[in-house]
């Protein structure tokens, strides 16, 4: 080893995101698109680099494909490093056997040796399906002020939400002196962001110990947390008043889309100083057409618009054709909308066909549900879609609408 | 395949578009929204398959050293070849018989010497950066080998009127595509023409010999001294290309070669190749943003740029931002410039990081657009 880092981060990006339904059926959550250039992954990997933190292993477990080949060697976060830099840590066999990541704590478990290398004296824990813009360093700077042993970032949320939560409650120091996951009857509205810094030791400590224990689950939540808290570590809770979305559902997925647009967005990704990155496609600027169009969207690279675009969303390669209508919806890489089909109130996921005529979802005044399309539908001409729908390439071909 | 490494002349034909590198080299001049003119001449080279590329520069290349950087961008950062910048030659003792750096692509190549010399490929492919194209460097070279030729010149077959002749170089050849004289600057040509694309493959030990002779014998014209004085006992070439390309020689030109990338079918030609894109500097702008109440009509768009006006026929580049009521018709505006409210501009080319102030009125008139230097407050 010839030299060491201050903080490692682990980013958690295994998980099935099962409640992504057709979105995920392919890929895993982190690697899902969003805000026109971006996959979900980029926000935390982007967060480190631009929080100086150069060393990230990412715990991949479901549907890998995609998300490696998408991290790659880390170039487009400037994570290829000489030492350090983007490491993909997928479940792997040893001596004793071979095991899957039972659990968020478990998967760092599984990886103490990874994080060893490095001797770092703080770890990051990260997870891959939150969007947000978060400077790592003040937190560590916290941590080191506070002398905890472990820092939770909160965000303040209605109490109504709370109990969808990890709730914490802490004293005017910002002391962490309970802790409950997803509380029916919430006592504060300081929700767990999923993102911990540990000190290293205490950690190793309590992962070994978790790891022993018969019937854990194996979880930061449920068992690492509250088993600290109860041992009267130091606990404390940073509180971050930024924009910060988990999108594990197809409303929230939708709705942080949506957050994007406008004036005065409610998240404004277009900051000189906070570049979120991405990996490039090559494609030519977008191109609008002479009867396009387009109002209160963000469009990217390789799209031609010649249809109406309004409120939306469009990843790269997306083309709207004439007479085509798009309104208030996720359109992801490579996706076609061939003439005057309708796209309402939907995300449709990479490299789907909407059919000539076809409509897919309502308006979005009149719908209730957003609609969804998964990756690779073909959708024939004059099809239907249904609101509410939530249809795999498979779903269409078989023609279950 | 036969191993090929790649020479790009960054400069060579800069005077021709003083507005647009007076501050750069050619190959750095912005086109198309997101590209600078070198990044076509890159790009078809590393889709050839082409890891080393030599970029011969003469003066002004901050901006070109800028946009390059390791070369990553074009998966040229390699330890092994890749992207190598040959800046010019000058030192305080040894420059007796150039007081100035090179005018020529003869002169230019005496930079490449070492590049040339110390490189393994069996071939150079040669490129100047004035022209847009996306061509099949794999077929030249295929055709280079199985016609035996000494050099193979890639031409196009176009009409040309006397005025656009002027600043070509024209290639006249027999039936057999043999190359039998070339003509620099032809004062009275016009018609079908094949013009040459400054685009050439040969043995790089051919090019070495050159550059020898060049050196040893003071030669200056790439044209005259090499071209026409062997061309019976050589074989020069013609590699008829068929695609879409554009000459960058005047400012008129660059206005309407941009122009034509509004049209699907030079896009397609351009860009629309799967396995020819074209790569360039990645800069992790946000995606182009439009406001309520925008209307953008048959205009490239690049990322990063906020829109709350009206663009019509134009090109905007990428981080420039367009206020509420202002009209851009016919427009190319380049990078991180900023137009404001009710602004009026017509056929105005503005370079980077103009700042257009609310209400102004600019215009220009298509054969002669309104050229804005870089970075000016109007």
């Amino acid at each position: 080893m010839f030299k060491k880092k201050e903080c490692v981060a682990m980013l958690l990006a295994g998980g099935q995101g099962s409640r992504l339904y057709a979105l995920t059926e392919f890929t895993a959550k982190p690697a899902v698109s969003f805000g026109s250039k971006y996959r979900i992954i980029d926000f935390p990997l982007s967060n480190c680099i631009n929080s100086n933190i150069d060393t990230v292993g990412v715990l991949t477990q479901y549907q890998p494909l995609q998300l490696n080949e998408y991290i790659g060697n880390g170039q487009p976060w400037d994570l290829d490093r000489t030492f350090g830099g983007v490491t993909v840590l997928p479940p792997y066999q040893g001596k004793n056997g071979a095991d899957w990541y039972k659990g968020t704590a478990n998967a760092i478990y599984q990886n103490l040796k990874y994080i060893e290398r490095y001797d770092p004296e703080y770890v990051l824990i990260l997870s891959g399906d939150h969007i947000y813009k978060m400077d790592y360093a003040k937190m560590l700077q916290f941590h080191k002020k506070t002398g905890a042993a472990c820092t939770i970032s909160v965000l303040n949320v209605p109490i109504e939400e709370a109990s969808r939560f990890g709730i914490l409650s802490s004293d005017e120091n910002n002391k962490i002196f309970k802790f409950e996951e997803k509380p029916p009857k919430p006592q504060s509205t300081k929700a767990s962001m999923g993102i911990y810094i540990f000190n290293k030791d205490v950690l190793f400590k309590y992962l070994i110990e978790d790891e022993n224990t018969e019937g854990s689950s194996n979880d930061f939540g449920k068992n690492i947390i509250p088993t600290m808290l109860q041992r009267g570590e130091p606990m404390y809770a940073y509180e971050f008043d930024g924009y910060w979305k988990d999108v594990g559902t197809i409303k929230s997925l939708w709705e942080a889309n949506m957050d994007l647009l406008g004036k005065n967005p409610e998240f404004d990704i277009d900051d000189d100083n906070w570049r979120f990155r991405s990996r490039n496609v090559a494609a030519a600027p977008q191109f609008i057409g002479e009867n396009a169009v387009v109002e209160n969207s963000i469009i990217t690279e390789g799209c031609v618009i010649n249809g109406t675009v309004i409120n939306s969303v469009l990843s790269a390669n997306v083309t709207v054709e004439e007479g085509a209508v798009v309104k208030d919806s996720v359109i992801m890489q490579g996706t076609t909308v061939k003439k005057n089909a309708s796209v309402l109130y939907s995300i449709i996921d990479e490299e789907a066909i909407v059919g000539e005529g076809a409509v897919v979802g309502n308006d979005k005044e009149k719908a209730k549900e957003v609609t969804v399309l998964g990756m690779g539908a073909v959708l024939p001409a004059g099809t239907k879609i249904d609101e509410g729908k939530i249809l795999s390439a498979e779903d269409v071909k078989g023609g279950n609408k | 395949m036969a191993t090929a490494a790649g020479l790009i002349f960054s400069n060579i034909h800069d005077r021709n578009v003083p507005e647009l590198t007076g501050k750069r080299s050619m190959a750095s001049v912005p086109f198309g929204g997101r590209y600078r003119l070198v990044d076509f001449a890159l790009s078809n080279m590393v889709n050839a398959n082409i890891t080393k590329v030599g970029i011969i520069t003469h003066y002004n290349y901050q901006s070109l050293v800028d946009h390059l950087g390791t070369g990553k961008d074009w998966d040229l950062a390699r330890s092994t070849g890749g992207l190598k910048i040959l800046p010019p030659q000058i030192t305080t003792f040894d420059n007796a018989g150039t007081k100035t750096v090179f005018s020529s692509r003869l002169d230019a190549l005496m930079n490449a010497y070492n590049f040339v010399s110390k490189s393994t490929e069996e071939y150079i492919v040669l490129s100047d950066c004035d022209i847009v194209c996306n061509i099949d460097l794999k077929d030249v070279i295929k055709f280079h080998v199985d016609n035996g030729a000494d050099i193979t010149l890639v031409t196009k077959n176009v009409y040309m009127t006397k005025e656009n002749a002027k600043n070509c170089t024209i290639v006249e050849s027999d039936d057999n595509g043999r190359v039998t004289n070339l003509v620099d600057n032809p004062a009275s040509m016009e018609g079908m023409l094949d013009v040459c694309l400054n685009i050439f493959v040969l043995r790089r030990e051919y090019l070495n010999r050159i550059i020898i002779d060049t050196l040893s014998r003071g030669y200056k014209s790439f044209t005259k001294d090499i071209i026409a004085a062997n061309k019976d006992n050589m074989k020069f070439m013609k590699y008829e290309y068929a695609g879409y390309f554009a000459t960058i020689n005047t400012l008129d030109g660059y206005f309407k070669s941009s122009m034509d990338l509004l049209s699907a079918e030079v896009r397609d030609c351009v860009f629309g190749v799967k396995s020819r894109p074209v790569y360039t500097k990645v800069k992790n702008s946000a995606p182009a943003k439009y406001m309520e109440g925008a209307s953008v009509k048959n205009s490239l768009i690049a990322d990063g740029c906020v829109i709350e006006g009206v663009v019509e026929n134009s090109i905007l580049f990428r981080g420039v931002h367009v206020g509420k009521g202002t009209v851009i018709k016919n427009c190319i505006i380049m990078q991180d410039s900023t137009v404001g409210k009710d602004v009026n501009l017509n056929c105005v080319i503005a370079d980077k990081n103009v700042v257009i102030k609310d209400g102004r009125n600019l215009s220009g008139h298509e054969t002669h657009p309104f050229s804005l230097a870089k970075g000016p407050v109007i």
